[in-house]
């Protein structure tokens, strides 16, 4: 490409042209379906916005109104943003340790490996859409579960970790253990994708880096902190973004109902596009926060 | 294996043990253990993520009485398909499968063509603004289209153009309903995930050599001919991937569906799945007279349903297993 950019500007042009051609669906798509909606959905969060059959949309500013309500007034809503924040932090720490024990464990010789691959990979396709949470959504179940667990708790787990309780271990950390021991299946079903990325960065390291590390004398602890994680942490940045996002995105999650339910039932555009704008910008201060961490732990090995 | 040649290993095993001073015997038994470990491991994972499926597998064949005899567990006593017979005519399936069908393969073309177009651009053209655009497709894969769910209703709901059609037909038109909307999000790749097709061509193309294309070039080939003749060939891998991501994605959308397609009377797979219980509510409160059916019978319709919708997924991941899962090998590393 340096040959074609030194001829001058002739063909620069014509190449930088023929490159906005070929963005320009996606240009077209991001302004008119991106940055309008976007722009409209902002300016909709300072107003309330009512719906009737003569003259359509009608739009009144109030101000800050929505955020205040959301944050002072709603009952629900901030206890849910925390909650949601803490699932996802320890969900995305499980998935990315679970993924990454998972790839080591495939990158390894034996046989049946494709067909475990292939059962991992299965739950990209099978935990998406509708099929999210469609066993325990309907209000059938959710009603007789609590009837369950009112009227008797009798279950293995209950009765082991009211047996740990009561010989006095530490209640936050096993609060946080016995939430990841019952998301286990929720962990294993969103770790489809990061498995096989962590696993395409394993197959990448040449044996013989093992095999010098090994004549240097390190054990296969110290060469995996010395020759694994070192290649493999660059794929620990990509595997985060993309476990926040999808926990963010994943449409059995408290808030993203809770904004259905304010737009689709409730008729509040408004104030559910307010709720989104706060929903999104917590989003991404995670996002930005996870990587500036890892990227700090990485820099080291750069 | 003849008994002697055994023996000779046996023997050959222990004399070797011996002159290692016991480490063979402690590697080999480690590495036993360890494989078994890991057997261990990888079994119960696996187990999990399909134990869900074949249990579905098993209620829905089973009668709706075998469900209260405590006697039966996995295997079904009485084998009967009813519960298929019910879940297609709740779910109208032929309907519902067609729409789905169509509007899974029709919006994943049209996503696959746009995200290709746009990941190529990205991949080798230089020109302004690049990395601002680029900026803004990672910014399409982080932001959740509920964010701008709401006025993209709106936006389509009163749809204008510049005020086109309001003076050509006296006030905006409803496209609520009718799938356009969604066609042209997909053409323009804003549909579901696309920011990460985008990326993920985008990667895969960097990783084509140089020459190839400049050798077209030499040769005399146009620029959208080179991309059509001799990279697109380069990069079917990944646009398979793609296409298969899109459309089964696609398949189990609620999201989209419901916020464009038909809401009264929608026949599409996802959402009349989404509502599957309610129309077994209705179905049996008016042929049998009880206002709610018993909650495992709920269960098993809704496990049936379940299977009936992933049916034809499970089949194309089969076939299509590798196509699924090296493209994202391929792209996950690169740069």
């Amino acid at each position: 490409m340096n040959g074609i950019r030194k001829q001058g500007r002739g063909i620069r042009g014509r190449r930088a042209l023929s490159g906005y051609l070929f963005i320009a669906p996606f240009l077209f798509g991001f302004l008119f379906f991106m940055v309008r909606p976007m722009a409209q959905s902002i300016i909709m969060s300072f107003q309330s916005v009512g719906l009737s059959a003569q003259s359509g949309v009608t739009h009144t500013p109030v101000g800050w109104a929505n955020y205040i309500y959301a944050f002072t007034v709603d009952p629900e809503f901030n206890q849910m943003l925390v909650d949601e924040v803490v699932r996802m932090v320890t969900h995305s720490l499980a998935t990315m340790v679970l993924a990454f024990m998972v790839a080591l464990l495939l990158n390894q010789r034996f046989k049946g490996r494709g067909l475990a691959r292939a059962i991992f990979f299965l739950p990209v396709i099978l935990s998406s859409g509708v099929l999210v949470g469609i066993e325990t959504n309907n209000s059938l179940i959710i009603g007789m579960k609590e009837l369950i667990t009112q009227s008797n708790n009798l279950n293995i787990s209950n009765a082991l970790f009211g047996l740990l309780r009561a010989t006095g271990v530490g209640l936050p950390a096993l609060d946080v253990v016995s939430n990841l021991l019952t998301a286990v299946y929720d962990i294993v079903m969103a770790s489809g994708i990061q498995i096989v990325v962590f696993l395409s960065g394993l197959q990448t390291i040449p044996r013989s880096m093992y095999e010098a590390a090994e004549m240097e004398g390190s054990s296969a602890w110290e060469s995996f902190w010395m020759v694994t994680f070192p290649i493999i942490s660059p794929l620990l940045i990509v595997n985060m973004i993309y476990t926040i996002t999808d926990f963010f995105m994943k449409t059995d999650n408290l808030i993203m109902e809770k904004i259905h339910e304010e737009m689709f039932v409730n008729l509040k555009y408004g104030y559910s596009s307010a709720l989104s704008w706060i929903y999104f910008a917590v989003a991404i201060l995670m996002i930005g926060i996870s990587s500036l961490i890892i990227r700090q732990g990485v820099k080291h090995y750069e | 294996m003849s008994k002697l040649t055994l023996e000779r290993r046996a023997d050959s095993f222990l004399t070797r043990n011996r002159k290692s001073g016991g480490l063979l015997l402690k590697q080999s038994l480690r590495r036993k253990a360890g494989s078994l470990l890991r057997a261990l491991m990888l079994f119960g994972l696996c187990f999990l993520i399909l134990q869900p499926i074949l249990d579905k597998i098993s209620v829905s064949l089973m009668m709706e009485k075998d469900l209260y005899d405590t006697t039966i567990i996995v295997i079904p006593r009485n084998l009967t398909l009813e519960n298929y017979q019910l879940v297609s005519e709740l779910l109208n399936l032929n309907t519902s499968m067609f729409n789905t069908a169509f509007i899974s393969l029709v919006s994943a073309l049209l996503q696959v063509i746009a995200c290709t177009l746009a990941g190529y651009g990205f991949a080798r053209f230089d020109f302004p603004l690049k990395r601002l655009w680029f900026v803004c497709v990672i910014l399409v894969i982080v932001i959740p289209p509920q964010t701008i769910s709401s006025s993209l209703y709106l936006h389509f709901r009163y749809f204008d153009v510049l005020g086109i059609f309001t003076r050509l037909t006296g006030g905006p038109i409803n496209l609520k309903g009718s799938p356009l909307p969604y066609l042209a999000l997909s053409a323009t790749a804003m549909g579901l995930k696309n920011g990460l097709y985008i990326f993920m061509i985008r990667q895969y193309f960097r990783s084509v050599p140089l020459s190839l294309e400049e050798a077209a070039y030499v040769d005399g080939a146009s620029t959208f001919g080179t991309f059509m003749k001799v990279m697109l060939p380069q990069a079917v891998p990944i646009l398979v991937s793609c296409l298969l991501f899109a459309f089964v994605w696609q398949w189990t959308d609620v999201f989209y569906t419901r916020l464009f397609l038909p809401t009264a009377n929608t026949m599409y797979l996802s959402v009349r799945l989404s509502g599957l219980a309610e129309s077994l509510r209705t179905y049996v409160s008016t042929r049998r007279g009880i206002t709610s059916p018993p909650v495992g019978y709920v269960m098993q319709i809704i496990s049936t349903g379940v299977l009936v919708v992933i049916a034809p997924l499970l089949l194309l991941y089969l076939v299509a297993q590798r196509w699924f899962i090296e493209s994202i090998s391929s792209t996950g590393l690169k740069d």
